[in-house]
């Protein structure tokens, strides 16, 4: 997948800076930086515990940011301009802002008193204010692409694991997000449903022009469908590459960073 | 002592006449609670300011006051004090209301503390509005498993109304002391009225629990 | 009322030792209760079962307002004495609190995993030895919430209510009674000390 140099704006579409983020005495990520283009498909990896998943809450301002900015679209995401300087962003802004980003969660978190339509009717009826007509059009279409089309009025109890997942995945992108966050989307899911989760991301990634940032254990998909693939530790991003570098690379690297990455591809790759 | 069979016919339709007043406390004090104690359950969720803390000392009054000593000090001096002319059965109502809002709105907290966290940070990923994230994710989620628990709040008010027999209201066990005291068919009288508060009770716990392996499903 | 006031403080003021004593015998009654109605409703024999959830269910299900005038109006008739306001309390409150006990009771002791059952049966227990060597001790300790050490105190602040609703009651049916013989040109009964009776000479 190319990046996409037709956007009107040509900056990067997230670009975090000097982003600290502690729970109480925890540094978990130490003034990080990093930009992903428009449209690129940005894979994170990293030991358990360097902060993936804080990043991309971060992004989904489920997390509070302790110092630095995010940019999103070149607009600061939780805080406003203020007299030259940035403020901490008010419940307006913060729902200006979250327009552009939507996030699969690891546990789907589908809403069960709703059916599967409504699910994804919700946000763009209550969020980007479009009628129930068009957004119930849009949203059958979405769960024909998805394969259920029959799942329209199930209730998200009534499905397998997998089909719930691409429920969510439907849910999201009916909010029409520039970026899309994917926190270890098929973790939760039996083996083999795993697959067909995998294949229905693969293609909208490369159908669309939506901005990734994905967290997974699935190398291969990784390889796959990346642009970059970053690898964290402990806060700080110690390998940054495209993935057949990163996954092949045979050169003996004496760089530690390079050697701890390996590492882990290692203990990932011979789990998998 | 024996027991007198006409008394029970005689006495019946007195009986059913308090029963009735007794019902109507009970579903409309219900009514308020449920309502009530949901308005204070979202004051202190949403952290208003001044009323969240007013509701937090007021709940925490009446929970440890008994509800005798509130009706009396509603009807007796409070009352009186403002200058409301409030019907003996209209005070039962509201202090047997507010009193147990003051426990339905922990029922409520409760309820709406077990909403996983992933429900809200979907809403938020979504970018739903605050007053949906409400109204459309988790009351609807919670209200229905707090149903069993305000029923069996319903259940305790049933048989705490008697109490208003203090401020004079006409209910069950009142025409039952009534009805003794006219025709000394005291042991008839009472164990009519509790009968009554048996099987209603008995009942109503029964549904109750049927109602709980429902909501156990959910 | 005013004149009331009074009378009512005098006598919760001289019911305190009273009330002290009469908490712990209500603590007393209640728990020997709860354990009988809990262990009579998981008994082998179908009459004690029978007796106990009979018990268990009239006491919860009967208002426990509605009791304490069974016990203070109607149980005189049946014995010949009337209690003594306070310990007709008393006796409501245990009877009434025991029920619920005997409930929390049942639940403990069914809690207690069968593997414990089958290993005292396999150490050559006998039942009651199976029951208050292993089955008991374990369950007790899944009735300490709502049995916590709060219950003494829930206790005496109930009990001293107890007292007063009394009291109240009375107050108020007299008044009740003085009015509403006043409008219709009675005379009002002549005032008896506290508490003796209130249905006039008929009962
Ligand atoms: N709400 C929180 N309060 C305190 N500490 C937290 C909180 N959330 C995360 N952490 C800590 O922050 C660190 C990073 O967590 P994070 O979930 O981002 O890791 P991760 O890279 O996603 O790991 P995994 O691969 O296991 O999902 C961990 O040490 C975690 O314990
Ligand atoms: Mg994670």
């Amino acid at each position: 997948m190319s990046v996409n140099y037709e956007q009107s704006f040509n900056g990067p579409m997230i670009q975090f800076d000097n982003v600290v983020k502690r729970f109480g005495q925890l540094t978990v990520l130490e003034d990080l930086n990093f930009d992903v283009a428009p449209g690129e498909f940005v894979t994170l990896i990293g030991p358990s515990g360097s902060g993936k998943t804080t990043i991309l809450r971060l992004l989904m301002t489920l997390e509070k940011l302790t110092e630095g900015t995010i940019y999103v679209g070149g607009e600061p995401l939780s805080h406003l301009h203020k007299d030259d300087k940035l403020v901490e962003a008010n419940e307006k802004h913060l729902r200006e802002a979250r327009k552009k980003i939507g996030m699969v969660f690891q546990q789907f978190n589908l809403f069960p008193n709703m059916k599967v339509l409504r699910n994804i009717t919700e946000a763009p009826v209550r969020s980007l204010g479009r009628s129930r007509d068009e957004a119930e059009k849009r949203g059958s279409e979405l769960l024909e692409m998805v394969g259920l089309s029959d799942k329209v009025d199930a209730h998200p109890s009534q499905l397998s694991g997998g089909q719930q997942q691409r429920v969510a995945i439907a849910r999201a992108l009916a909010m029409e997000p520039k970026v899309l966050l994917l926190d270890e989307v098929t973790s939760a899911l039996d083996p083999e449903l795993v697959t067909g989760v995998l294949h229905l991301l693969k293609e909208i990634a490369e159908t669309t022009d939506i901005t990734f940032l994905c967290v997974t254990h699935e190398m291969q998909f990784a390889r796959d469908v990346s642009d970059r693939v970053m690898m964290f530790d402990s806060g700080h991003v110690i390998e940054d590459a495209h993935p057949d570098k990163l996954f092949t690379d045979p050169d003996p690297d004496p760089d530690p960073d390079h050697e701890r990455t390996r590492e882990f591809l290692h203990a990932v790759l011979d789990r998998g | 002592m024996v027991w007198d069979r006409g008394a029970v016919s005689d006495s019946f339709p007195l009986l059913l006449a308090g029963l009735v007043v007794t019902l109507e406390i009970t579903v409309l004090g219900s009514l308020l609670a449920y309502v009530l104690g949901l308005v204070f359950a979202l004051i202190r969720r949403l952290r208003v300011p001044v009323l969240n803390q007013a509701v937090y000392l007021f709940v925490e009054f009446i929970r440890s006051t008994p509800l005798l000593v509130q009706v009396f000090v509603f009807f007796w001096v409070l009352q009186p004090a403002v200058g409301l002319p409030i019907s003996a059965f209209a005070s039962g109502v509201i202090v047997i209301g507010v009193h147990y809002a003051c426990y339905t709105s922990e029922v409520y907290r409760a309820g709406i503390e077990a909403i996983p966290q992933g429900q809200w940070e979907a809403a938020t990923a979504l970018n739903l509005p605050r007053t949906r994230v409400w109204s459309g994710v988790i009351l609807p989620q919670s209200v229905p498993r707090v149903v069993p628990a305000l029923g069996n709040y319903t259940i305790s008010m049933f048989k705490e109304t008697p109490l208003l027999l203090a401020i004079g209201v006409q209910d069950l066990l009142n025409r039952a002391k009534e009805y003794g005291a006219e025709t000394f068919s005291v042991t008839e009288a009472y164990t009519m009225a509790g009968a009554f508060f048996l099987v209603i009770s008995y009942v109503a716990s029964l549904l109750v629990r049927r109602l709980e392996s429902r909501v156990g499903q959910l | 009322m005013s004149e009331n006031f009074g009378v009512i403080f005098s006598s919760i003021l001289d019911g305190l030792t009273t009330t002290i004593w009469a908490t712990l015998g209500g603590i007393a009654l209640t728990i020997v209760l709860a354990f009988a109605a809990g262990l009579g409703m998981l008994s082998r024999w179908l009459a004690v079962r029978w007796l106990a959830r009979i018990y268990v269910e009239v006491f919860r299900g009967t208002s426990e307002v509605v009791q304490l005038f069974w016990i203070f109006f109607v149980l005189p008739l049946l014995v010949g004495f009337r209690l003594v306001p306070l310990f007709a309390g008393i006796l409501v409150l245990g009877l009434n609190h025991g029920a619920y006990g005997g409930e929390i009771v049942r639940g403990a002791v069914q809690s207690v995993p069968k593997a414990q059952h089958e290993g005292a049966i396999a150490c050559n227990f006998s039942p009651a030895q199976r029951m208050f060597r292993v089955i008991l001790p374990q369950a007790v300790v899944e009735m300490m919430p709502p049995f916590g050490p709060d219950i003494m105190v829930i206790y005496g602040v109930e009990l001293a209510f107890y007292l007063v609703l009394a009291i109240l009651i009375t107050i108020v049916m007299r008044a009740l009674e003085s009015a509403g013989a006043k409008r219709i040109g009675r005379m009002p009964p002549p005032r008896t000390k506290f508490l003796a009776k209130t249905q006039g000479g008929g009962v």
